[in-house]
C-alpha cells in the first residue's frame, strides 16, 4: 500500500503536518454531516425511541422507575463487552458463560439459604473462579478460529448452554448431590425451571442503598460537577495545543450537568411524582466503580497491550507482545465481568428461569451497545450507557406502543426482538463492508 | 572522517562478527561461509541480486523461527566479541540489534509517540499496580512524549510527536521507524533493508544524512539495498553476495560501481554461444503502449513493449520494479490502463477473460496462490480454463453441460506424458505435487487453451534443479516445435540469458532498456541497478 | 526380512492412523456414540426395526435442507447460516398453496413452484448483500437470518390469509402451527412406500432427496458448477480465467436459497405441519451440523458428506429419545444431546485451521 505514493509529494517533510490541520478544520455543515452519519443508529434509536414513548402514553415517573432499574440490572453487562472490542476480538457473545458461572453461583449459594448483601459477595467469589477458568477456555478456543471470533463465540455460547443443561438438569440429583424441595424437582433429578430469590437474594446489593431520583440525580451531578472543574483546571495549567477540543467538550458537560443540577434541586423540594422513583444507588455505585475501571484499564499499560493487538496483530507480535496471552487475558476479564453483571442482574430480577435467563445475554448486551454507538472495533463506557438506555427504552415502550398502535401487544414484542437482531445484523454488516473497502484501497 | 579513526582500533571493537555463516532449507543450501565484522560507528553496505542470501542473512541475525524450525544455521555470530546464539527476535533487540523494516511496523491508528514506545512503554505505579503486578501500571505519556522528542530531535524532524501516523506521508513513516530504534537505549547495530525503495529522492536523500549522523553517534549500520550510488556515497565497506556466495568484500575507496554491478550479476552461464534466432524481419504479435498497471509491489509506470512473432522474449529486474506488473497487466489481474494490441486487435485490459479468448496465456508466478486449484485433482486443473473459454471437454445438450470425463481424462494422461508430469494419476489432487510439478500443471493448463502467444512469470521459482531445467526444456520446445510466442518473466538472469533472445529489463516500473543475452555483465548489472537508462 | 515386515507393519499402522485422524476424531466419537445408542436399544427391548425407520424418514425429511449448505459452502460463502432465510421463502409458498385450495401432489409441487422463483429473488438480493461483506459472511448471515425469522413474525401476525385452515378464528394473522392433514401431508412419504423386515420405506421421500442430491450434484459438473468451486477454491484463480466470482458466489447462494425453500417444504410434508414465527430460527444450525458430522468443513462439502452426515445426526437424535426415556425418563437427554452434538461439531469446525 505504502509503495504507491512513490513520487508525489515531492516536498519536504513539513508538507504532511498541514494537510493533517486541513482535515481537521470543517465548515459547520460537513461537521453536522459527519456527526450524522457517524452517529446513524444512535440517532435512528433516539428518534424511535421517542415515537416510542410517545404511542405508550406511559407516565414519566413510570417510564424512569422503570429504565432506572432496567439500567442499574443490565449496564453491568454490556460493559463486560467492551475490553474485547478493545484487543479487536469484536463482540464477545460468550459472556454467556461468564453468566453462566454468576448464576450457578447464585443457584449454590440459595441453595446454602445465603442472602442479602453478604450473599453476593459470596456468589461474587464464588462465581470468580468458575468465570475465569471459562474465559481462559474460551480465549483458548478463539485464538483457535482467528478471524472468526464473533461467530465462534456465538456458538460457543449455544454449546455451553447445552452442557449447563446437562449439569444443571440431569447432574444435579445424580452426580452432584443435591437435597433441596424448594430447588430441586420431585423427582429428586434436576433443577426447577424457575428459580425464586425472594426470600434470599433478591435486592441483595439495590437495597444496601436505596435514594429518591432526584436526590440521586442531585448527588450524581454534583460529584460530576467537581470532576470535571478538577479536570478543567489540570487542563488550563498545562496549556497544551491537544487538549483545546477536549477542553470545549467538558466545558460543554459541564453546563448541562450544572442544568441537570438545577433540574434535580427543583424536583426533589416539589411534590412530582417522581420524587417515588427510587434508585439503587449502590448497585450504580458499583457500576460507576466498573466505568472507571474500564477508563482506568486503558491507560494501563495493560491496555495499551490490548489496544496494540486489537489494532494490528502481526505488528504487536513483531514488538515482542505475547499476542495470544493478552487475547486470552481480555475474554477472562470480559467472562469475569459478566459473571459479576448476571449475578446484578438476576438479584434485580428477583426470579428467573433456570435454562433460559442467561441464553440471550450476550445478544442483548451486543444490541445495547450497538444501539449506543458503538462497532465491532471501537466501544466505550459512553456508548455502553446510552445503549443501555437506548435499547431499554425500546423495550419498555415497544409492547404497549404495539398494542396502542396495531392493537396488539405482541406485534411490539416481535418489533423489539427485531431490532434486537437486526441491528446486530446490519451493524456487523456495515463493519464488515467498510473493512472490504479499506482493504481494496 | 571521524569513522576512519574507528578502525585503527583493536579487534575487540567490533559490534558484530559473523563466521562461517551457512544455511540450508531442506537440502537446498542459501548460504556458503560468509564472514563480515562491523565497527562501531560503521556502515556497511550488503548488495546483491534477489535471491542472493541477503535476507536469510537478516533471518539468522534477527533469530527468526523459519531458521531454527529448519535446522539452524552453520558458523558463529559474535556480539561485542561475545559469542551470541540468537534464537529469537526478542533477543535480538535485547542484544541491540535494531532493524528498519522495509515495510513499515507501524500501527496507523497510534500516535508517534505510541509507536515510538511500542511495547516499550514507560509506566508508573498507582494503587493497584502494587498488589496486581507490572502490567496494571499507568503509562507515563508524559515521559515518553520527551523520549520520542529525543529520538526525532536526533534526526532533525520538525514534527509533533502526538500526531497520528496514519496521515503522514510515507517519508515519514521511514523517519518514524527510525526514531523508534533510536530510541532503544542499548542500540548497537541498526539493520536498514532496503529503506530507500519506497522513497523520493529528496527524501532519500535525507535519508542518507541520517544515516551518516546516526554513525557518527557511534552505531553501527548495515545497509541493505539495490541503489548502487547510494551504496558507494555512505557506505564505508562493502560485501557483494551472489547465489549465496560472498563474492567480494571491499572498502568503499577501492571499487566504483562499475565493479559492483559486474559482481552482482556475474558469469554463470556457459550457452552464451547458442544460435539466437533474427527476429529483425517477424512481425510484432504484441504490442504495448504506455502501459501502467497498479500491482502492489510491482507496479507499472508506462511501458512500451513490442514482442515478435515466434521469439521468446525474457523481462528481467530486481524484485519489486514491476516487471511481474507487465504479465499480470496485459492479463487483466491487476487494474491496468494503455493500449495493448494482439495480432493488430486491440486487447480490452481488466478482462481476463477476453483476453484469454484472443489467444493469450499466462503462467502466473504465485503458482499456489493463483495458479491452481489446490484442491481439486491434476485433470481438473489441466482442462479448467479451457472449459470456461473455449467449451472445450464439456457435453451441451441445450442450456445444460457436463463434463466430458472420457476427454478431459485423455487429454490430461497425454499432458502428463509429454511434460513428464510425476504423480500417481489424473487424478492426484495438486497440492501433494512438488513444487516442479506443480508448475507443470500450471503451464498444461495454459497449453489447453492453445495459446498463440504464452506468458510465463517466474516459472522456475522453488523448484529444483532438475526439475527447472524441464521447465525451461519444454518453453523452448513449445518455441521451436509450435511456434509459440514466449514471454518469460524472472528474476533469474542467468535463465533468461539462456533461453530469450532479447531482455528487457525494468526499473522503476520502465523499461530501462533491451539487451542481447551475450551483453556484458556491467552493462547488466547496471542497467537492473538503474544506473544507466535505455542502452541498446 | 523379519525387520522390513515389523517396519511394514508400522507403515500400516501410520496409515491407518492417518486415515482415521482424516476422518475426523468427532465423527468416529459419533459413530461410537450411535452404534452403542443402537446396542443400548437393543438391550432395553426397543424395537431396532422401528428406530430405523423413523431414521429413514428423518434422513429424507431433513436430507434437503442439510443439502442446501453445499452450494454455499462451495461458493465460498461458508456454512449457510442464512437457511431460515430459504425456509421463509418455502413456508410462503407453502401457505400460499393452502390459500389455493389445492390438494395432494399438486399442492405440493404447486407450493414449490410458488416458493422457487421467491427463493431465487431473495437468494440472489442475500447473495449480493454477501458479496459486501467478504470475510464476515457466516457472522452476518446469522444474524440477516435471526433478523428476517423476527421480521416475518410480524407478517405472520398481520397477514391477510383467509383459509379457515391457517388464520386464527378471530382477529388477524395465522396460526403457530398448521396441520397439513387432508392437504399434502406426507404426500411423497407414502408415495410407493412398503415395508420390509418391519422397516417402512418412504420410498417417494427417498426418491425425492436423491433426486435432488443428484441433480445438485451434475449441476456441479456444469461449465457453471464448475466455476462455481473455483470461485469458492480459489477466488484469484477463478478471477484470473476471467470468471466473476461475484456472480458465481450469487448463484450459489441462490441456488442454497432454493434448497432451503423446497427443504422445509418436503421436511413439512413429512411432519405433518408447517412451523411458523420462530421456528426456522435454529435450522441453519442443525443443518449446518449435519453436513459437517457428514465430514465436510467449512470449505469443502460433497454430496456424500450430507447423505452421510444427516444419516448419522438424525440416528443420533431418534436413538437418543427412546434410550433416554428408558434410562432415567429424562425426557430432556435428547434435546441436550442435539444441543451440545450441534454446537460441538460447529465449534469443531469453525477452529479447524481453514484452507488446511
Amino acid at each position: 500500500m505504502n509503495k504507491k505514493h512513490n513520487n508525489e509529494q515531492k516536498p519536504a517533510l513539513t508538507a504532511g503536518i498541514e494537510e493533517i490541520k486541513e482535515i481537521k478544520h470543517l465548515t459547520p455543515g460537513e461537521k453536522i454531516k459527519k456527526f450524522l452519519v457517524n452517529n446513524m443508529v444512535t440517532i435512528l434509536f433516539v428518534i424511535l425511541c421517542g415515537i416510542g414513548l410517545r404511542l405508550s402514553g406511559l407516565s414519566m415517573a413510570f417510564y424512569l422507575n422503570d429504565i432506572v432499574n432496567r439500567i442499574a440490572r443490565n449496564s453491568f453487562l454490556i460493559l463486560a463487552l467492551i475490553i474485547p472490542v478493545m484487543a479487536g476480538m469484536g463482540l464477545n457473545f460468550a459472556i454467556v458463560l461468564g453468566a453462566m458461572a454468576g448464576q450457578a453461583a447464585i443457584i449454590f449459594v440459595t441453595h446454602w439459604g445465603f442472602g442479602g448483601p453478604f450473599g453476593i459477595l459470596l456468589c461474587a467469589l464464588l462465581a470468580a473462579p468458575g468465570a475465569l477458568f471459562l474465559g481462559w477456555m474460551t480465549g483458548r478456543l478463539l485464538n483457535r478460529a482467528r478471524g472468526k471470533e464473533m461467530i465462534t463465540s456465538l456458538i460457543l455460547g449455544f454449546f455451553a448452554n447445552g452442557v449447563y443443561q446437562l449439569i444443571f438438569l440431569l447432574m444435579i440429583g445424580t452426580i452432584i448431590p443435591m437435597q433441596n424441595e424448594v430447588l430441586v424437582l420431585s423427582s429428586g433429578i434436576g433443577l426447577r425451571t424457575t428459580i425464586d430469590l425472594s426470600d434470599g437474594l433478591r435486592y441483595g446489593l439495590d437495597d444496601i442503598i436505596r435514594t429518591p431520583f432526584p436526590l440521586f440525580v442531585l448527588m450524581f451531578s454534583a460529584v460530576a460537577l467537581v470532576v470535571l472543574v478538577v479536570l478543567l483546571v489540570r487542563m488550563r495549567s498545562r496549556q497544551l495545543a491537544v487538549d483545546a477540543p477536549k477542553r470545549k467538550k467538558l466545558i460543554m458537560w459541564s453546563v448541562f450537568t450544572l442544568v441537570l443540577l438545577g433540574w434535580s434541586l427543583m424536583t426533589h423540594f416539589s411534590l412530582s411524582q417522581i420524587n417515588l422513583v427510587r434508585v439503587p444507588t449502590f448497585t450504580m455505585l458499583v457500576i460507576a466503580v466498573l466505568c472507571l475501571f474500564n477508563i482506568f484499564i486503558v491507560k494501563t499499560k495493560l491496555g495499551q497491550d490490548f489496544r496494540s493487538v486489537g489494532q494490528d496483530q502481526h505488528i504487536a507480535q513483531v514488538s515482542g507482545i505475547n499476542v495470544d496471552r493478552t487475547r486470552i487475558q481480555a475474554i477472562m476479564i470480559s467472562t469475569l465481568l459478566a459473571a459479576w453483571g448476571h449475578i446484578i442482574f438476576l438479584q434485580n430480577l428477583g426470579a428467573f428461569s433456570t435454562y433460559g435467563s442467561h441464553e440471550q445475554v450476550g445478544m442483548f448486551a451486543s444490541a445495547a451497545i450497538l444501539i449506543g454507538g458503538a462497532s465491532v472495533s471501537k466501544a466505550t463506557v459512553g456508548h455502553a450507557i446510552l445503549g443501555a438506555v437506548l435499547f431499554h427504552t425500546l423495550f419498555i415502550v415497544s409492547p404497549l406502543a404495539g398494542r396502542n398502535l396495531m392493537g396488539d401487544a405482541q406485534l411490539g414484542e416481535y418489533f423489539r426482538t427485531f431490532v434486537a437482531y437486526g441491528v446486530i445484523g446490519v451493524s456487523l454488516g456495515l463493519h464488515a463492508w467498510r473493512k472490504l473497502i479499506q482493504s481494496r484501497k | 572522517m571521524q569513522r576512519i579513526r574507528d578502525r585503527t582500533l583493536s579487534k575487540e571493537s567490533f559490534v558484530l562478527q559473523m563466521d562461517g555463516i551457512g544455511k540450508e532449507y531442506y537440502g537446498n543450501r542459501v548460504l556458503n561461509d560468509i564472514s563480515l565484522a562491523i565497527r562501531p560507528g560503521e556502515i556497511h553496505g550488503i548488495v546483491g541480486e534477489n535471491g542472493a542470501g541477503k535476507s536469510t542473512l537478516m533471518n539468522i541475525l534477527f533469530g527468526m523461527a523459519v531458521i531454527h524450525s529448519t535446522g539452524g544455521h552453520d558458523g558463529t555470530i559474535k556480539i561485542d566479541g561475545k559469542p551470541s546464539h540468537i534464537s529469537s527476535p526478542l533477543q535480538a533487540m535485547q542484544l541491540g540489534i535494531g532493524m528498519v523494516h522495509q515495510e513499515f511496523m507501524l500501527i496507523p491508528g497510534y500516535s508517534i509517540t505510541e509507536n515510538i514506545k511500542l511495547n516499550r512503554e514507560i509506566t508508573k505505579d498507582n494503587i493497584f499496580s502494587r498488589f496486581a503486578g507490572e502490567r496494571v501500571k499507568t503509562l507515563n505519556v508524559e515521559a515518553m512524549q520527551k523520549d520520542a522528542r529525543k529520538s526525532l530531535d536526533t534526526l532533525n524532524m520538525n514534527i509533533e510527536e502526538w500526531a497520528v501516523v496514519s496521515g503522514l506521508p510515507v517519508g515519514h513513516k521511514q523517519f518514524i521507524e527510525i526514531a523508534r530504534e533510536l530510541d532503544k537505549t542499548n542500540l548497537k547495530l541498526l539493520v536498514f533493508d532496503e529503506p530507500t525503495a519506497v522513497l523520493t529522492e529528496s527524501e532519500a536523500d535525507r535519508l542518507l544524512d541520517a544515516m551518516k549522523h546516526i554513525a557518527q553517534a557511534g552505531i553501527a549500520i548495515l545497509f541493505i539495498t539495490h541503489r548502487l550510488h547510494e551504496i558507494i556515497e555512505v557506505c564505508d565497506t562493502i560485501t557483494v553476495l551472489r547465489d549465496g556466495h560472498l563474492v567480494v568484500q571491499k572498502e568503499k575507496e577501492n571499487t566504483d560501481i562499475y565493479e559492483l554491478a559486474e559482481m552482482m550479476v556475474g558469469s554463470r552461464i556457459t550457452d552464451v554461444t547458442r544460435e539466437i534466432p533474427d527476429i529483425s524481419a517477424k512481425s510484432t504479435i504484441l504490442s504495448v503502449k504506455n502501459l501502467q498497471v497498479d500491482m502492489p509491489g510491482e507496479s507499472v509506470k508506462g511501458v512500451d513493449l513490442e514482442v515478435k512473432e515466434g521469439e521468446i522474449l525474457g523481462i528481467g529486474g530486481l524484485a519489486g520494479h514491476g516487471k511481474l506488473g507487465i504479465s499480470n497487466g496485459v492479463m487483466g489481474l491487476y487494474d491496468s490502463t494503455g493500449t495493448v494490441m494482439f495480432r493488430g486487435t486491440p486487447v480490452t485490459l481488466n478482462n481476463p477473460f477476453s483476453v484469454i479468448n484472443q489467444g493469450l496465456a499466462f503462467v502466473s508466478e504465485d503458482r499456489r496462490g493463483v495458479g491452481l486449484l489446490l484442491n481439486s485433482s491434476i485433470e481438473l486443473n489441466i482442462v479448467f480454463s479451457a472449459i470456461q473459454a473455449h467449451n472445450e471437454f464439456v457435453i451441451k445438450r441445450g442450456p445444460f453441460s457436463q463434463m466430458d470425463d472420457k476427454a478431459i481424462r485423455a487429454y490430461a494422461r497425454k499432458m502428463i506424458k509429454d511434460l513428464d508430469i510425476r504423480c500417481t494419476g489424473p487424478q492426484q489432487p495438486t497440492r501433494r505435487l512438488s513444487g516442479g510439478n506443480q508448475q507443470k500443471v500450471c503451464i498444461a493448463r495454459a497449453l489447453a487453451l492453445k495459446p498463440k502467444l504464452l506468458f510465463v512469470s517466474e516459472p522456475t521459482r522453488g523448484i529444483d534443479i532438475g526439475a527447472k531445467k524441464l521447465v525451461l526444456e519444454t518453453l523452448v520446445r513449445l518455441n521451436k516445435e509450435f511456434g509459440m510466442t514466449v514471454v518469460m518473466t524472472s528474476s533469474e538472469l542467468a535463465e533468461l540469458r539462456s533461453i530469450c533472445g532479447r531482455i528487457a529489463i525494468v526499473t522503476e516500473g520502465k523499461i530501462a532498456g533491451v539487451l542481447k543475452p551475450t551483453d556484458s555483465d556491467v552493462d547488466f548489472g547496471l542497467m537492473m541497478a538503474g544506473e544507466i537508462n535505455a542502452a541498446g | 526380512m523379519q525387520q522390513v515386515n515389523s517396519e511394514q507393519q508400522i507403515n500400516r499402522f501410520d496409515h491407518v492412523k492417518k486415515q482415521i485422524l482424516s476422518f475426523g476424531i468427532p465423527r468416529i466419537i459419533i459413530i461410537i456414540f450411535l452404534l452403542s445408542l443402537w446396542i443400548i436399544a437393543t438391550f432395553l427391548d426397543i424395537p431396532f426395526p422401528r428406530l430405523l425407520s423413523d431414521t429413514i424418514v428423518r434422513w429424507g425429511m431433513n436430507g434437503v435442507l442439510v443439502l442446501s449448505m453445499v452450494p454455499s459452502i462451495l461458493a465460498g460463502t461458508g456454512l449457510y447460516f442464512g437457511l431460515p432465510i430459504g425456509i421463509i421463502c418455502g413456508l410462503v409458498g407453502g401457505l400460499l398453496a393452502i390459500e389455493m385450495n389445492l390438494v395432494g401432489f399438486p399442492a405440493f409441487l404447486g407450493a414449490i413452484a410458488f416458493s422457487v422463483p421467491l427463493a431465487l429473488l431473495v437468494g440472489g438480493a442475500y447473495g449480493w448483500m454477501l458479496n459486501k461483506i467478504k470475510g464476515s459472511e457466516m457472522t452476518v448471515a446469522t444474524y440477516a437470518g435471526f433478523s428476517i425469522v423476527s421480521l416475518m413474525c410480524i407478517f405472520w401476525a398481520m397477514a391477510p390469509f383467509r383459509s379457515p385452515e391457517m388464520a386464527w378464528p378471530i382477529g388477524r394473522g395465522v396460526r403457530v402451527t398448521i396441520s397439513l392433514e387432508g392437504r399434502y401431508a406426507r404426500v411423497l412419504n407414502e408415495f410407493l412406500s412398503f415395508d420390509i423386515f418391519g422397516v417402512m420405506i418412504p420410498t417417494g421421500l427417498i426418491l425425492f432427496f436423491i433426486f435432488m442430491c443428484l441433480a445438485v450434484y451434475l449441476f456441479f459438473r456444469s461449465k457453471t458448477g464448475l466455476a462455481i468451486k473455483a470461485g469458492g477454491e480459489n477466488p484469484r484463480f477463478a478471477q484470473a480465467t476471467g470468471i466473476d466470482v461475484d456472480k458465481t458466489r450469487i448463484i450459489g447462494t441462490m441456488l442454497s436459497t432454493v434448497l432451503g425453500a423446497v427443504g422445509i417444504l418436503v421436511y413439512a410434508q413429512s411432519f405433518g405441519f408447517i412451523q411458523l414465527y420462530m421456528a426456522p430460527l435454529f435450522m441453519g444450525f442443525l443443518a449446518a451440523a449435519a453436513v459437517l458430522i457428514g465430514g465436510a468443513s467449512i470449505s469443502r462439502a460433497t454430496i456424500l458428506n450430507v447423505l452421510i452426515g444427516t444419516f448419522l445426526f438424525q440416528g443420533l437424535l431418534v436413538a437418543a429419545l427412546p434410550v433416554a426415556n428408558r434410562v432415567a425418563t429424562l425426557g430432556s437427554l435428547a434435546e441436550i444431546s442435539r444441543i451440545i452434538v450441534s454446537n460441538g461439531i460447529i465449534l469443531y469446525a469453525l477452529a479447524q485451521k481453514s484452507g488446511e
